[in-house]
């Protein structure tokens, strides 16, 4: 715990917020390229259908147009993020036989300017042969049910079953069992900036990507394998990219075609997706069925859950098979119990495919959670975060075959957030219309599992330092807003005790950072990265540390301190010398080679989920509108355990951005479908909270100390994504006698709940 | 169509532009004048990432065509700060207090606010929430925006007013 103050827990602004507030910083739409030509896609038109003839020449002859390329033009490999399971890569960059949902991509061209490039889109004809389509899961997989993919009967592409202890022995044994069915809905990431990729060749039929990305890494390997070109042809940078939430961490059709193009043509390549593309072709937070039996002693001590989840993938697998895992994992976090049963389903269904978003399967599987205890609670006369203490995970404790806790502040979080709250008091003083709920959190710190099979390690640094008193560090973690860019300097400025601004950072660049990096995905990054530069920046103090031996003529038994630009001797401070100075000497008794270590990371012996878990709890305060059924959230407030943070500041700015996300998953935000078409396909009619819409928010920080994180920290990005909705339908419960078992709480099911409406 | 010349008067630069009369003034001033500060978050007019200045009036630059601006003075995020070190006290506060996360939307709801700071020097909570309705963030939840233009507002304003 021996840290600096100044750095680590220290609120710094983020370091490239001077680019951010002047305009200057980059994204990838705002670059642009001599000769680069447009990019638009031709998309499906029905939700499932055989092509039977794609007539490009129309679109060809239009003057300006420079490539028109359809499936049969492409390698056809087919890709996906499972690596490991190859037969999980059910995604073509453009359809060849078949599409699977409205927007499926067909054919791309390119053009001398946008406009004749979405004319040239158009203009492309699409014969098809209809097939039966399908919207839900449980007619996804009813008997004799039409295949979306062959390969897959009963459109279930994967099956997770988790199960230990005498599931039926307890729940008989229990003295109170109750069973429940919820349903969650999807909804969009709705990042601020659309998807853009720009492609733009080299010699020797390589090419870089400039792209909107949470995965460079991933995007470099699909790209190469869909190309059929080495992996080391492509080159990915990432530019600023206007936030992800897990939509933007897979390799996309308009990367292809702009690669694909952009080698065809030697030219520069464009794609800029539009908001509506994004709203009505986009990837989305998987709707969920969910099955959820659990049995308590009649003092409130849990004894087994049997947990069944079918979750709505849409038409490919897309990040599903990760979330179908993780809601099995998630489904027995936070509590201790003896029996789990766990079977989760992954459906296919003629809808754009849902993937990974902030909270990964946790946010459906806390809202099933998390209402449930807030139900057993009542029945068995317990106070429900009495409920939750009798039950809660403390550190040590084991979750079978899956992981240690290493560290927990679960019950304290608890503790605070009833007194910060006002709990006790509030929940006494029943009036009608108004109430207080509580929803609890725990979240993975990235994962130890390695679906994309990398050979690399799971993250990686480069140091080098100067004698100028200067580091650069050279990484692939990438920073879509969450702050990496700041927090990883934060880390190795604490380690090798220089001033952070003394930090030159070259990240996210496939071709000049060392392999690999898995991507911001799993609120992996802190931990995983700043493992791996902590490695590294001890390797460079390994090779400074003899420089002072040496000229100080040291006894070995000391200690050497790297703190406030000087390297000293620990016993002595007096004797020091700066780093810059340190560093020439090195380099000399070096003979030029530079300075410069590696530093990796990869979880092992670390059981099977993740290396550290953040724990939390929020309590939810509403007023419900009795004649309109309108929910207003009046009040939030959490208790969080993420380790030490980092950066204070940061840290409270994703449970600011948490809550927006998690009031709009509750209330206000979904998609409005009919037949496998997306309607709302505007901010307008996809209603994301506003600033007058957000409650009033107090946070409490419970710090522990995480040993498997740098400087005892662990994630903060997305656990705190999950605890609103149980929260808010708990208190729409305390408020009105209604319970949602369904999202989002629109004020139509508020009035049916209450009997107000037919 | 035939394109039409017109003149923009952007961060007190005069430019002259031949534009389609379809175009909107987001397009041009990002891609005829080089000034990507200005996003394209919805091009619907919804996000508020596109706010600019016009006559001292912050418009969705998506919706508003570049031929509506001819002769009009226009105020981009860029033309804001009056040098690389010298930040407006809003940018300053936006940095400062954490009210940036991925950005995209920072332009336009500086833009908002300073719309509103010229109109109203010291507004309440509410009515900055409300000077904010027509932005959309999706990574701060606007606490840390709505605290930035409080204190900017603070700072800015005269001896003996605000806090």
């Amino acid at each position: 715990m021996n840290h600096n103050p100044k750095i680590i827990g220290a609120s710094i602004p983020r370091l490239d917020g001077k680019d951010k507030v002047t305009g200057r910083a980059l994204y990838t739409d705002d670059l642009k390229f001599p000769g680069m030509l447009y990019g638009a896609l031709h998309r499906s038109r029905l939700p499932h259908a055989r092509i039977k003839k794609v007539d490009t020449s129309a679109a060809k002859k239009i003057k300006g147009v420079k490539d028109v390329v359809t499936g049969a033009d492409t390698p056809q490999i087919k890709y996906g993020n499972w690596r490991l399971v190859p037969g999980s890569q059910d995604e073509l960059p453009l359809a060849v036989d078949k599409v699977r949902f409205i927007g499926d991509e067909i054919a791309a061209v390119c053009a001398v300017d946008r406009e004749t490039a979405i004319k040239a889109a158009e203009a492309i004809e699409v014969e098809y042969e209809e097939l039966p389509a399908i919207y839900s899961v449980e007619e996804a997989t009813a008997e004799g049910a039409p295949l979306l993919h062959d390969e897959s009967p009963g459109n279930v592409s994967l099956t997770r079953e988790i199960s230990y202890g005498d599931l039926e022995g307890l729940l008989a044994q229990a003295d109170y069992v109750r069973e429940d069915f919820f349903k969650v809905h999807a909804v969009s990431h709705a990042y601020l900036e659309p998807c853009s990729s720009i492609a733009v060749p080299e010699e020797g039929g390589r090419v870089t990507l400039y792209t909107s990305t949470q995965t460079p890494y991933i995007v470099q390997c699909l790209l190469a394998s869909t190309l059929d070109i080495p992996e080391n042809h492509v080159r990915v940078v990432k530019t600023q990219v206007g936030g992800g939430f897990g939509g933007k961490m897979e390799m996309r059709p308009w990367e292809f075609a702009a690669a694909f193009m952009a080698l065809r043509t030697g030219r520069p390549v464009k794609f800029t997706l539009t908001r509506s593309d994004e709203l009505a072709f986009g990837r989305r937070r998987h709707p969920m069925s969910i099955r959820s039996k659990v049995g308590f002693t009649k003092d409130g001590k849990l004894l087994a859950k049997d947990f069944e989840v079918m979750l709505d993938g849409g038409a490919y697998n897309a990040m599903g098979p990760t979330a179908t895992f993780l809601c099995g994992t998630f489904g027995n976090m936070l509590y201790n119990f003896q029996a789990y049963r766990y079977r989760g389903r992954h459906v296919y269904t003629n809808k754009p495919p849902a993937s990974a978003m902030r909270g990964f399967g946790a946010p459906q599987a806390a809202f099933a959670q998390e209402s449930q205890m807030n139900m057993a609670a009542e029945e068995l006369g317990i106070d429900p975060i009495d409920l939750r203490l009798i039950n809660a995970m403390e550190t040590g404790d084991v979750i079978p075959d899956v992981a240690t806790i290493s560290s927990c502040g679960f019950k304290e979080s608890l503790e605070k957030v009833r007194q910060v709250s006002g709990w006790d008091a509030k929940r006494k003083e029943k009036k009608p219309g108004v109430g207080l709920g509580i929803g609890c959190f725990s979240f993975i710190s990235g994962g130890v599992f390695n679906w994309f099979n990398t050979k690399y390690n799971f993250a990686a640094a480069e140091v080098t330092v100067y004698p100028d008193g200067t580091a650069q560090l050279n990484t692939m973690a990438c920073d879509i807003g969450q702050g990496p860019d700041t927090v990883l300097r934060q880390i190795l400025a604490a380690e090798l005790g220089i001033g952070i601004e003394k930090i030159r950072l070259v990240s996210m660049d496939t071709a000049l950072t060392p392999k690999a990096d898995l991507g911001t995905w799993g609120s992996r990054v802190t931990l995983m990265n700043g493992n791996a530069i902590i490695d590294a920046a001890k390797k460079i103090k390994d090779m400074l540390k003899p420089v002072l031996f040496d000229h100080l003529d040291l006894n070995q038994i000391h200690e050497i301190a790297f703190e406030d630009d000087r390297v000293l001797v620990k016993a002595n401070p007096k004797k020091s010398m700066s780093f810059g100075e340190c560093v020439y000497h090195a380099l000399r008794g070096r003979r030029g080679e530079p300075l410069t270590a590696r530093g990796y990371y990869t979880p092992r012996d670390k059981g099977l989920v993740s290396p550290a878990f953040s724990f939390g709890a929020q309590v939810a305060e509403v007023a419900v509108d009795q004649d309109t059924g309108l929910v207003t959230v009046t009040n939030t407030y959490t208790a969080h355990d993420c380790g030490v943070a980092i950066n204070k500041m940061a840290v409270e700015g994703q449970l600011e951005g948490a809550i927006q996300m998690g009031l709009g998953y509750t209330l206000s935000e979904a998609f409005v479908m009919e037949q496998g078409r997306t309607l709302n396909t505007s901010f307008l009619d996809y209603k994301m909270p506003a600033a007058e819409d957000m409650p009033p928010s107090t946070y409490v920080e419970v710090e522990t100390y995480e040993p498997e994180g740098p400087f005892g920290a662990k994630e903060a990005g997305e656990g705190l994504a999950i605890p609103t909705a149980p929260a808010i339908a708990d208190a729409v419960y305390q408020a009105t006698g209604f319970r949602a078992l369904e999202l989002p709480i629109t004020p139509e099911k508020v009035l049916k709940g209450i009997g107000r409406l037919k | 169509m035939a394109k039409e010349i017109i003149e923009l008067i952007v961060n007190g630069d005069r430019y002259e532009v031949a534009v389609e009369p379809w175009r909107t003034l987001a397009e041009v001033l990002r891609e005829d004048l080089n000034l990507t500060g200005t996003k394209i978050g919805c091009n619907q007019g919804d996000c508020g990432a596109c706010t600019v200045l016009m006559e001292g009036r912050s418009v969705s630059s998506c919706l508003t065509l570049a031929a509506e601006a001819h002769q009009r003075e226009i105020v981009t995020i860029e033309g804001l700060a009056q040098g690389p070190e010298d930040l407006h006290p809003l940018q300053e506060a936006f940095v400062e207090h954490g009210a940036v996360q991925c950005g995209y939307c920072t332009p336009g709801m500086i833009l908002s606010a300073k719309h509103l700071l010229d109109h109203n020097p010291t507004p309440s909570e509410q009515e900055i929430r409300q000077g904010l309705s027509g932005n959309l963030c999706r990574c701060t939840g606007y606490s840390k925006i709505v605290e930035a233009i409080g204190a900017a507002a603070a700072k800015m304003a005269p001896a003996g007013e605000g806090e």
